[in-house]
């Protein structure tokens, strides 16, 4: 047992802060999440070409990296950190996670060489205040000859209006719950789909509606089986959730630090605020919440990575996920809330980046199911003796 | 980052798991989930004598090197025996003082003899030990100590004894230890951190008196500790006189907490208790209570993952980020648990189990809570610290 990152995994984290800290600068992320596209096209060019991140996880045979799922958490804690805006999100924990669980032989053997070549992917699967177990999947499919016909609409997709490649989840008619449900993948461009990006509240991280009006697809854009592929995507989507939770844990450090070099210029009753106890407190605090907070990501990280390879502390994926993601959602909260309360008026303005953490932090609390969905999963498991996916 | 554990540490696993399915049962089956704050008091000479039959299958002091009759056991065979421990309900340790706290600085920064003299006795299950260091007047405080020590010398060779006098306070397990490890000054015109002397001192001897103090919970776990010219000899201070805040503060370093998967144990068989509880009694109905259960849970498998992290962490025995989160994040996270114990009892957690006082188990477990964020370190005194080495904000004005 080794809880600790290898050299190797440090390199990983300290290049991409490094690189972070150059091009993911206040103005750049103000200047992307201005815009509707919500990141800067050449940048992530740059990130495809030169730093190679999209292909991180995706196994050599089909040209990635074939890193695991530990070096991916400790790139994706540095955007976290400097609020990177980018498709890598949607991509890589969404779009490769999902052809790496679901995905066919032929399929993985199509999509990841284009994912690594640059094309941009994401998941939808959620209608409209749905909730995010398998009652979020209204949409529904058909047997349409050799192929399927998909109707209906989804929420919340992210970057789903700019991304190329989509996996959505469809049920059979006259199904519920985790039954019946098939996953598909499809270009964005296939007819019948419109895509509408919505505007909201966290501006570093772009949604979108997406309506498909009798799409039809050819047989070979099934993942998985036929109205089987709940636990597919139940994994999916927790695999995404561990993801979301080292953003989390990096935007709460972040929260920490800039609050703290605030706090130590700043000068009332003839001392630095950060010399007051009250202020002192509340800073260890949020220190406490963000290194619990990395504990359980870390922990959830290497679970996540032997449940891609097939490791026996795979099976513990659904409890991990839960955990880093209701705490993790509850602290970094915690320490924007507090970012701005520590800060005074400035951390009320817009131009103060504190403001900007504590936007993420509510639409990733949000975002796969908040603290309170997440203790409710745990729950069950514990009180009622179910086995959740 | 790797969590699994190799072939010879699974071997090690199910050596523990099987000696302790073998010898916690029979008349020790009484003592299974018993003991640990809270619940100190019970079965004393039963938990004395389960230390003794530990030491027999040598599973005291494991994480000791082999020459001081140790098994030099690795940090991942220490997480492991404590995890088999946990598993089949051992109870609290009554040597966990001497095992991680006096044998552990004596080793460190003891002489030879005192090495023969000491860590025979806490190996054995024999002796145990407490902590003399808080005084009425040095709580957080800790460096205000005021209890002297006088040395007198019998010979130009260096023989003599020291004469300790003054007062000790909170001292928990007094009553039960054969020694004490005192800090006291050996220069009388010194102020804070420097003049002190850590000492060994032996309890049964005419200058201690020992005086239970009762608490909240009726019962008397720690005590008063009066020394009047309390003996000890030249041999028994470690390290020199004026460095006894060193060798107090040193270990903290060192130990990376180890000794906390322990005391993990004891929240995982309070925690199992409560669910139980909340099964029978409809509790795990109420949406609220589910919720904090879950968080409960939660809460205990990150402590778990962070002294994993601890225990992973820097070599040169540096406190690490993790590790000074440590204490208030456990302490809050007990007297939580404390609060769901009674709120999950409902009703009945008011009633006890007989008179004057007789408290059940989660209900002195919910009393004694409250000074987890008090005792080691406040809660309050865990936030300066934080504040002021970790995160490098200013210190503390001092009067
Ligand atoms: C159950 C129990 C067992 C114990 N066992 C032992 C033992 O075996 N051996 C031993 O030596 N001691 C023991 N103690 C003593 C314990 O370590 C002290 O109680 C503790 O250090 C606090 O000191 P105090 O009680 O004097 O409180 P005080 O220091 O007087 O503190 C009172 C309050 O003031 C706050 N405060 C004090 N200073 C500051 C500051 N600078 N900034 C902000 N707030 C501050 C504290 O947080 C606390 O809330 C035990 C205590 C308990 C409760």
């Amino acid at each position: 047992m080794d809880f600790a990152f290898t050299d190797e995994q440090q390199m990983i984290r300290d290049t991409a802060e490094s690189f972070l800290s150059e091009v993911s600068t206040s103005e750049a992320v103000r200047a992307a999440m201005a815009t509707e596209r919500g990141y800067d096209s050449a940048l992530w060019e740059r990130v495809c070409q030169e730093m190679f991140w999209q292909a991180i996880h995706i196994p050599e045979e089909h040209g990635g990296m074939g890193l695991g799922y530990v070096e991916l958490v400790a790139m994706l804690e540095q955007m976290g950190r400097y609020l990177f805006c980018s498709p890598f999100f949607s991509t890589v924990c969404l779009g490769v996670n999902a052809l790496l669980v679901a995905g066919s032989e032929e399929q993985r053997a199509q999509y990841l060489p284009e994912i690594v070549a640059g094309k941009t992917a994401t998941l939808a699967y959620a209608a409209a205040n749905g909730g995010w177990g398998s009652d979020a999947v209204t949409a529904t499919c058909a047997a349409d000859g050799e192929g399927y016909r998909i109707d209906g609409s989804y929420r919340y997709v992210t970057d789903g209006h700019t991304a190329e490649l989509l996996m959505v989840a469809a049920r059979a008619d006259c199904t519920a719950g985790d039954e019946g449900i098939s996953l598909f993948v499809l270009p964005a461009d296939t007819p019948g789909i419109t895509r509408t990006w919505l505007p909201t509240m966290d501006q570093t991280r772009k949604q979108a509606e997406l309506v498909f009006d009798g799409v039809t697809v050819g047989g070979d854009a099934l993942m998985g089986e036929a109205g089987r592929a709940w636990p597919q995507l139940a994994r999916v989507l927790d695999l995404a959730r561990v993801a979301v939770a080292a953003d989390q844990v990096g935007g709460a450090q972040q929260s920490l630090d800039i609050t703290v070099d605030y706090l130590q210029e700043r000068v009332q009753f003839g001392r630095v605020i950060a010399s007051y106890q009250a202020v002192k407190h509340k800073a260890a605090d949020m220190m406490l919440k963000v290194e619990a907070g990395r504990s359980a990501l870390y922990y959830a990280a290497c679970v996540a990575d032997e449940a891609l390879q097939g490791g026996s502390l795979g099976e513990g994926l659904v409890e991990a996920a839960s955990i880093a993601k209701a705490y993790c959602s509850d602290a970094y909260f915690f320490n924007a809330g507090c970012g701005i309360q520590l800060h005074g008026g400035v951390g009320f303005t817009s131009e103060y980046d504190i403001q900007l953490y504590f936007k993420r932090a509510k639409s990733t609390e949000t975002f796969l199911g908040d603290a309170s969905w997440h203790r409710e999963r745990i729950a069950r498991q514990l009180l009622d003796g179910e086995a959740v996916a | 980052m790797k969590l699994s554990f190799s072939p010879e540490d699974e071997q090690f696993r199910e050596e523990v798991a099987s000696w302790l399915a073998d010898n916690l049962s029979g008349e020790f089956e009484c003592v299974k989930g018993r003991g640990g704050p809270g619940d100190e008091h019970h079965l004393v000479e039963e938990r004395k004598a389960w230390e003794r039959k530990l030491h027999e299958g040598g599973w005291t002091c494991i994480g000791w090197p082999k020459e001081y009759g140790g098994r030099g056991a690795s940090i991942e065979q220490q997480v492991i025996f404590n995890e088999e421990y946990a598993r089949a309900g051992g109870p609290g340790r009554i040597g966990h003082i001497g095992e991680t706290l006096a044998g552990p600085t004596i080793i460190a920064f003891g002489s030879d003899a005192q090495k023969q003299k000491y860590l025979p006795g806490i190996l054995r299950g024999e002796e145990f030990w407490c902590q003399g260091y808080s005084e009425p007047s040095a709580g957080s405080d800790l460096a205000n100590v005021k209890t002297k020590a006088v040395f007198e010398k019998t010979d130009e060779e260096g023989a003599g004894t020291w004469r300790i006098s003054g007062q000790k306070v909170w001292t928990s397990l007094a009553h039960e230890s054969e020694f004490c490890f005192v800090i006291a000054r050996t220069d009388p015109q010194s102020v804070a951190h420097k003049g002190l002397g850590f000492f060994l001192v032996r309890m049964d001897q005419p200058g201690v008196t020992v005086r239970p103090i009762e608490q909240l919970t009726g019962t008397s776990e720690f005590n008063e500790v009066f020394f009047d010219e309390a003996e000890c000899d030249a041999s028994d201070i470690v390290g020199a006189p004026g460095e006894g805040w060193k060798v107090a503060m040193g270990l903290l370093g060192f130990e990376r907490g180890v000794s906390t998967l322990g005391q993990q144990m004891l929240f995982q068989n309070e925690f199992d208790a409560i669910v139980k509880l909340a099964k029978a009694n409809g509790a795990a109905q109420n949406p609220a209570l589910r919720q904090r259960i879950a968080e409960a849970h939660i809460g205990l498998r990150i402590m778990r993952y962070n002294s994993m992290r601890m225990l992973s962490g820097g070599e040169d025995g540096s406190l690490q980020k993790e590790a000074m989160i440590y204490k208030l994040y456990w302490a809050t996270w007990h007297r939580n648990l404390g609060k769901l114990a009674m709120d999950v009892m409902g009703q009945e957690s008011e009633i006890l189990e007989g008179a004057p006082y007789e408290l059940g188990r989660l209900q002195s477990m919910y009393l004694f809570t409250r000074s987890d964020t008090i005792y080691g370190g406040t809660n309050q005194i865990q936030r300066n610290i934080i504040a002021e080495r970790a995160l490098g904000m200013p210190r503390e004005p001092r009067g």
